[in-house]
């Protein structure tokens, strides 16, 4: 058969191979490689087989480490048996990796190798994770491109039957996993030939049967333990040859011939440079281009990193060498250097005799660390260093290092790139679809055209509003470029504002094309643009294309999605010879019909009505040789922001973040809070404005607001006097503030356009229905006066909290939320819990964040949403890991009372020195209300006072002074602090729930909130075991089979649990009523909060009647157990009514069960059924529960 | 007692239709439906509004979100295919076939030629007896003229017609500033029957809430004396059979269509109060009242009070108004005031 040329990324390379050679896939998603998992998922629901007929079981687990037990038994029942990880995945795998490896089973994992979590997590890719399992006794293969990737994933498993050592397949995470270049497919036929049955017979016969009974995984004693490790030397001796005979044969088959070691380059090299992965592509291309001009300098790729093939690798090294720069992607602080770079000093130091007849010098150094870009421009300043007399060892590239001058200087303006490259950059919003047709376009390019195609996307850390920016390449030959574009001969912007607020012609090559979407027509456009990209226009004599595309989209139904509009006219601007318009435009709607086909014709028809209107309004601009602008890109934070904010903050802000030196950067990942308020996005056209005459001042709009965007303050009338003009205010219809005023204020500047304020507000206006208290009107004309009247609201005094009763909304949305702004998607249905409990327990609060959704918009760089009040308090807030978030939590608590209880010892112990009426406040204080609380502090105050006093009077009594200070240290303890451990259900139900259970039953007083969203959000959208039966999901393609894991009642069980089931958006009250209870119960709580989610398939503007819904039906019936209430009153109270619609009323409202009806009808109704039974059975429970003497 | 009827073509055993309602969505309600002695069955509406806003809908689930964030680029999972076209309809169709002896008229309401013309085709395909073509249109615009309003039936059924064999029926509303004549040009036009008429459901307003609200209104007799006029007028002076819809709900409502010139009577509203089994007693009624007042057979009632045949003509136009007025008047004097009719 001929090989098939395909245009895909990574991860689905090495996905195909590894599902037709396995039987059994253990699973659990994490980021870069969750799409593998996916794609055998996908490809397992369809039927698909694998090379032995059957359809491979694919299986999602409880966690990574979950996922490697699985493997392991798979395995030791003869299966052939894969998984994908990355990162933490990995790591939680090493145990089982070293059994495994230890029982010489045959295995390959597939790794999209990621950075692993240290100062701060990070997604992207390196190599620490895999580097650190090298010492598992794994083989350790690397691919370095896309190509790669589909290649060595059958290598490997070719090479593990037959060696029987098991295999780390890896590849760059994001790099080349998520790269979309052309390849030529391997072959079921080649995959058949590879596979030997007879290894695949001896693997199954190792088997552990019944049949056949032995023993494996004895535990063994000092006497044999030692020999019998070394008893499996000769397979990893043989490992490397096995490793080579299958390269070989895979070359006969393919004509792709790979060594263990790859060296490319002058044959009479002297400078070397030594590298595995990705990198490894741009430096062979820049050795390439430099030995063209006469540079005498090579590469070794590594392919085989474990078992280490000295000898190959100095038969490969050219005996001319005099210089060798070892490039790791991995940093091993205190180290003697990076693993490569000490594998390879090893190879040379125990086989350099005979080799050279002269020293060489070998130096090791660090690139790329979590996706750092690695550029030709820096493989050259590698190579120059190598020119030195003495090169600098231990060095850096790609950063610039002022603290311990680690890095080399490169050149920025370095390229390789041959001018018969087409080097493409577009710049959208995810909302906008510019990336899906960015895809598609690399498809038709790489498919339909003998073009080779290369894409690559660069996504944002926020998920509301984020920027993508797309780099496309395309040329007659294969695309080994994997860096990003750095001077582009077209550019798109698909976003007017982004013109304003990035430089988004930095990259436009002299002379490329400029297209941008422009809301302005030709002969208008160009005043509207910033000065500096005037200049740049006029500069690089850019050709400047405009297309008023949402205008297009609107008319012809697409909505806000331009994707097909700006695709047209990208191909109508290339023209390229091999794919004129007109034929790309037929490419374009193939893929439109590939892409949306099976979304009915209606979808397909808009979007060729989108691609047939684009032409006619696609415009060149007119040059215009003269700057007119009379404006500037604005600055990216306000020049009295604080001077970390200005310096770092906002050169990330501005995606300039690869510039900041070391020295910028705190050493241990501490970051200030309260930072988003210097990110003003603007990323809504609308925002909601407040009709301060109809409104009833109940608070709702403010408590749903996912932002915080909206602020409610009661203060003295006479404040009012400096207001701005058209600052609102009302009188406050509050009964104990009569006298006062009311102004409910909106953050313009940070407003999502969410609209679930406008959905929760019960007024309307009598006159016109339609307009409610607080209704959208757009942002632009009133941004400014918003902005002054914003920051009036802000000065305004905030209310004293120790007044307000806290448990009605009205009154407790008037506390100041100190979780602002954050990242997450619009209409977020986890964000108004978070807003709430630090409203009410915020300046006094730590918080454990598993990671997830909630790490992300909470902790990810440039901006954090927790913030702090006037006094400088607010959350501490920190993410260990994903599975360990309760124990991470408890941990705090467990310091807390130490501290406690070591500040009451000194306290009693010094009772005379501070005073016993000091000390007795302080250690019978009552504060279980905000006015104790209040009292408390200012005790702690006098404490601190008097102490400061007695540390500076003299004293001659032995260890005073040490003690003095140490309760000093210790005093804030005193006042009440509240510990909450916050994260999704991933971690709850799943990867946590051991440490979580264990939390739980330790009786210590923390307090657990679970943002149920019912899947894995974070990760797009995998079946969680908190995933409704008959709901679809990544895993759960067919719908979920099995009802919802209940959490409550487990946790119920303990009977000294405080447990809460609530949706804010069904029963505020209720919800409000249990973060108090539970806060105030002296023991472990858990709040279970229904979270609507975009995971869930709606538009979140209804997310809060769907959180009726879902009570209404019984779906999420409300309900409190406190223990607190054991003696007298029923601690269980259930908050919700008997089911009162029918389940399907709910459910389908949302994509996650409807598009199952459509995929899967019978399954959907079979399902139904069930999960009104669910429904039934659980109320029945409850209702016993609530009323046990019925 | 022969029962028989013509309509559309089919030769039918008696005059009681069920009409496009929700039941149909139920192969047992089919079935049940048959059983009770139903003559033929329209199908609940393909509605080509609803199969685009299905897509539509799906399109924006499968949209939302992706690509957007490097952790999550999509969030489900991607089906083979998914039901967004007609085909469940069509299946339906399928199955009522296999399943009934008794004809299956589809019923289809489409938004744009295409689908008029693709949908009708494919429900032909699939086994369709006829079609009835539920034009439930309300021109709520203020340019558009009635002129327009009668080319756009004309045309859905010239391009039906141009693409189908079986039999088309033509469902319309009352509201054409010229019934008779908007009946006579869909005659011309081809419509093997008219369908009298369409019942436009109209909102209600929820003064607690401030909203308007969809409400859902079974129909009752006294709906029935709309299409009955126009039957009666139109029957004898068009080709196309003509259908009673909307007010059938007793064996007088039967008797009193056919005796207008209904070659069915299409019944929904009372199947969907009092059960499909309704069929059996009004079928019975029909026979009693038949035999008891000596007919030969239903055909001799037909038309019989038509307005060709009945005794006073004038009754189904302006004369009968009047007489109505002021047979009114004395009672609710200050209501004809508000109306500004006296």
């Amino acid at each position: 058969m001929k090989p098939e040329m395909i245009t895909i990324d990574g991860n689905e390379a090495a996905a195909k191979v590894a599902y037709k050679i396995s039987d059994v896939i253990a699973i659990y998603p994490i980021t870069p490689s969750s799409a593998m998992g996916e794609w055998a998922d996908q490809w397992a629901a369809e039927g698909e087989t694998n090379l032995w007929g059957v359809v491979p079981q694919v299986v999602e687990m409880q966690s990574e480490g979950g996922a490697a037990g699985a493997v392991h038994g798979a395995l030791q029942t003869g299966a052939m048996t894969t998984t994908f990880t990355a990162s933490q995945g990995l790591l939680l795998m090493i145990p089982n990796m070293y059994k495994i490896a230890g029982e010489l089973t045959s295995a390959v994992f597939h790794i999209a190798a990621r950075s692993i979590a240290a100062q701060g997590l990070s997604i992207f890719g390196d190599h620490s994770d895999v580097m650190a399992a090298r010492s598992t006794g794994w083989g350790m293969l690397a691919s370095n491109s896309v190509q790669e990737v589909n290649d060595f994933a059958l290598i490997a498993a070719a090479a593990t039957l037959k060696a029987r050592v098991p295999f780390l397949h890896f590849f760059d995470g994001f790099r080349t996993s998520h790269e979309v270049n052309k390849i030529e497919l391997v072959t079921l036929e080649t995959i058949r030939a590879m596979i030997d049955d007879d290894l695949v017979m001896a693997h199954r016969g190792r088997a552990l049967t019944p049949d056949n009974p032995f023993i494996r995984g004895t535990a063994q004693n000092p006497d044999v333990y030692f020999q019998a490790r070394e008893s499996a030397n000769p397979y990893y001796l043989e490992a490397p040859i096995i490793v080579q005979e299958a390269m070989n044969q895979f070359a006969q088959l393919t004509g792709r011939q790979y060594h263990l070691f790859d060296y490319a380059g002058a044959p009479d090299a002297e400078r070397v440079i030594v590298i595995m992965g990705s990198g490894a592509e741009t430096v062979e291309e820049t050795i390439n281009y430099l030995v063209e001009r006469g540079e005498k300098v090579g590469v070794i790729k590594v392919r085989l990193y474990r078992p280490f093939a000295a000898a190959a690798f100095l038969a490969t090294l050219p005996p001319t060498t005099k210089t060798i720069a070892v490039l790791d992607r991995t940093k091993e602080p205190g180290a003697t250097g990076e693993p490569l770079y000490l594998d390879v000093i090893a190879a040379l130091n125990e086989a350099y005799e005979g080799r050279f007849n002269h020293p060489v010098r070998t130096v090791g150094g660090r690139y790329g660390l979590s996706s750092k870009e690695f550029t030709p421009g820096m493989v050259k300043a590698v190579l120059d260093e190598l020119k030195q007399p003495r090169p600098k060892n231990h060095f850096t590239v790609g950063i610039y290092d002022d603290v311990t001058h680690t890095s080399l200087d490169w050149d920025k303006t370095f390229s390789i790139e041959s001018e018969e490259v087409v080097r493409a950059v577009f710049y959208g919003l995810g909302s906008d679809g510019t990336v899906g047709a960015n895809k598609n376009a690399i498809k038709i390019i790489g498919e339909d055209t003998p073009n080779h195609a290369q894409g690559y996307f660069v996504y944002d850390s926020k998920k509301s509003g984020s920027t993508t920016v797309s780099h496309l390449r395309f040329g007659p030959n294969p695309i080994r470029a994997p860096y990003l574009i750095q001077s582009a001969n077209f550019v798109a912007v698909h976003q007017f504002n982004f013109m304003e607020r990035y430089d988004v012609l930095r990259l436009a090559a002299p002379g490329a094309t400029f297209l941008l979407n422009s809301p302005f027509p030709p002969n208008e456009v160009w005043n509207q643009l910033p000065r500096s990209a005037q200049e740049t226009i006029i500069e690089k004599n850019l050709r400047f294309y405009v297309i008023d595309a949402l205008s297009v989209a609107r008319e012809t139904g697409m909505g806000r999605r331009i994707n097909s509009i700006m695709q047209t006219c990208f191909f109508a601007l290339m023209n390229l010879p091999s794919l004129p318009t007109d034929k790309a435009i037929e490419a374009i709607k193939e893929a439109i019909v590939k892409t949306y086909g099976k979304r009915g014709q209606a979808v397909i028809e808009q979007n060729f009505a989108a691609v047939d209107a684009t032409l006619q309004n696609l415009h060149l601009v007119p040059a215009i040789p003269y700057v007119t602008s009379k404006f500037e890109r604005p600055p990216v934070v306000p020049t009295h922001a604080p001077e970390f904010i200005r310096s770092v903050t906002a050169r990330i802000i501005e995606g300039l973040g690869d510039d900041l030196p070391v020295s910028a950067m705190p050493v241990d990942g501490t970051y200030p809070s309260g930072t988003t308020c210097w990110e003003k996005r603007n990323i809504s056209d609308e925002i909601p404005v407040w009709d301060p005459d109809i409104c009833i001042q109940c608070g709702k709009c403010a408590l749903v607001c996912p932002h915080s965007v909206i602020r409610l303050k009661v203060y003295d009338p006479e404040l009012l006097g400096d207001a701005p003009e058209t600052f609102k205010s009302a009188p406050a219809r509050f009964k104990e503030y009569k006298e006062m005023a009311y102004t409910l204020q909106v953050a313009p500047e940070d407003c999502t356009g969410c609209t679930l304020c406008v959905e929760v507000c019960p007024v309307k206006n009598k006159r016109q229905p339609k307009l409610k208290a607080i209704n959208m009107a757009p942002q632009q004309p009133i941004r400014e006066t918003e902005r002054e009247n914003w920051e009036f609201f802000l000065n305004l005094p905030e209310i004293d909290r120790t007044e307000l009763p806290l448990n009605q909304v009205k009154y407790n949305q008037l506390l100041e939320p100190l979780f602002e702004f954050s990242g997450a998607c619009a209409g977020c249905g986890e964000t108004p819990y978070l807003s709430l409990l630090t409203r009410l327990f915020g300046d006094r609060t730590l918080v454990a964040n598993a990671t997830g959704c909630s790490s992300i918009y909470g902790g990810n760089l440039p901006t954090t949403p927790w913030t702090h009040n006037r006094e400088g308090r607010g959350p501490a807030w920190s993410n260990s890991l994903f599975e360990d978030n309760a124990e991470f939590g408890l941990g705090m608590r467990i310091t807390l009372d130490q501290r406690l209880d070591a500040a009451a010892t000194l306290l009693t112990q010094h009772r005379d020195l501070i005073g016993s009426d000091l000390v007795d406040s302080l250690l019978t204080a009552d504060q279980s209300t905000e006015a104790g609380i209040q009292a408390q502090r200012e005790w702690v105050a006098q404490l601190k006072a008097r102490l400061e006093a007695l540390r500076l009077a003299p004293t001659e009594t032995v260890g005073l002074k040490a003690k003095i200070e140490n309760l000093l240290n210790l005093a804030d303890v005193l006042v009440k602090k509240s510990v909450w451990i916050v994260g999704g259900d991933g971690w709850a139900y799943d990867i946590g729930y051991g440490g979580l259970d264990h939390v739980l039953a330790s009786g210590r007083n923390v307090n657990i909130l679970v943002l149920d969203t019912e899947v894995y959000s974070n990760t797009g959208g995998q079946m969680s075991k908190a995933t409704p039966r008959a709901a679809v999901a990544k895993f759960a393609a067919a719908g979920k089979p099995l009802p919802k894991k209940d959490l409550g009642l487990l946790a119920l069980s303990y009977g000294t649990v405080y447990v809460a089931r609530v949706a804010f958006g069904a029963n505020d009250a209720q919800t409000v009523k249990a973060f108090l209870e539970a806060e105030a119960y002296d023991g472990p709580s858990l709040i279970i909060a229904y979270s609507h989610c975009i995971a869930h398939g709606y538009d979140l503007k209804y997310g809060l009647q769907q959180q009726q819904a879902a009570v209404n039906s019984g779906h999420w019936p409300l309900y409190r157990f406190n223990p607190a209430l054991e003696n007298g009153d029923t601690p269980f109270h259930l908050d919700s009514k008997p089911p009162s619609i029918p389940l399907a009323d709910y459910i389908y409202r949302e994509g996650r069960f409807q598009m199952l009806t459509q995929s899967h009808p019978d399954a959907a109704a079979h399902l139904l059924e069930q999960a009104k039974e669910d429904i039934q059975k659980r109320w029945q429970t409850l209702a016993q529960l609530a009323n046990p003497a019925k | 007692m022969d029962l028989s009827t013509t309509y559309l073509g089919l030769k039918l055993k008696n005059p009681l239709v069920p009409s496009s309602s929700p039941l149909s969505r139920s192969l047992d309600n089919l079935k049940r439906m048959e059983d009770a002695g139903a003559a033929a069955i329209v199908l609940y509406s393909l509605f080509e509004e609803q199969i685009n806003q299905e897509s539509h809908t799906l399109d924006a689930y499968l949209t939302q979100g992706v690509e957007s964030y490097a952790e999550a680029l999509s969030y489900f999972p991607e089906a083979r295919e998914y039901n967004t076209g007609p085909d469940v309809y069509l299946e339906h169709i399928r199955q009522a076939k296999a399943s009934l002896e008794i004809p299956v008229i589809a019923s289809l309401n489409g938004v744009s030629t295409g689908g008029w013309v693709r949908y009708a085709r494919d429900m032909q395909e699939a086994g369709a007896d006829a079609l009835e073509l539920n034009v439930y249109y309300l021109p709520t615009d203020l340019y558009m003229t009635s002129g327009e309003v009668e080319r756009l039936y004309l045309d859905i059924l010239a391009d039906v017609k141009t693409v189908v064999k079986i039999p088309v029926a033509m469902k319309l509303s009352p509201y054409f500033s010229s019934m008779a004549n908007m009946a006579h040009r869909l005659d011309v036009a081809g419509a093997n029957g008219l369908v009298l008429f369409n019942r436009f459901y109209q909102p209600d307003l929820d003064l607690d809430n401030l909203e308007v609200v969809p409400n859902l209104k079974l129909s009752s007799s006294n709906e029935l004396r709309l299409p009955l006029r126009w039957i009666a007028i139109l029957y004898g002076r068009v080709q196309a059979d003509l259908a009673l819809t909307t007010g059938v709900h007793t064996v007088t409502d039967v008797l009193k269509g056919v005796a207008a010139g209904a070659a069915v009577t299409m019944i929904a509203s009372e199947l969907l109060k009092n059960g499909i089994n309704r069929l059996i007693v009004l079928r019975q009624g029909v026979e009693a009242w038949l035999t008891e007042r000596e007919y030969e057979s239903l055909e001799q009632l037909r038309g019989s009070l038509s307005q060709m045949n009945c005794a006073e003509p004038a009754a189904f136009e302006r004369a009968n108004y009047m007489r109505v007025l002021s047979s009114y008047a004395p009672d609710y004097p200050w209501r004809l005031h508000s109306w500004g009719v006296m």
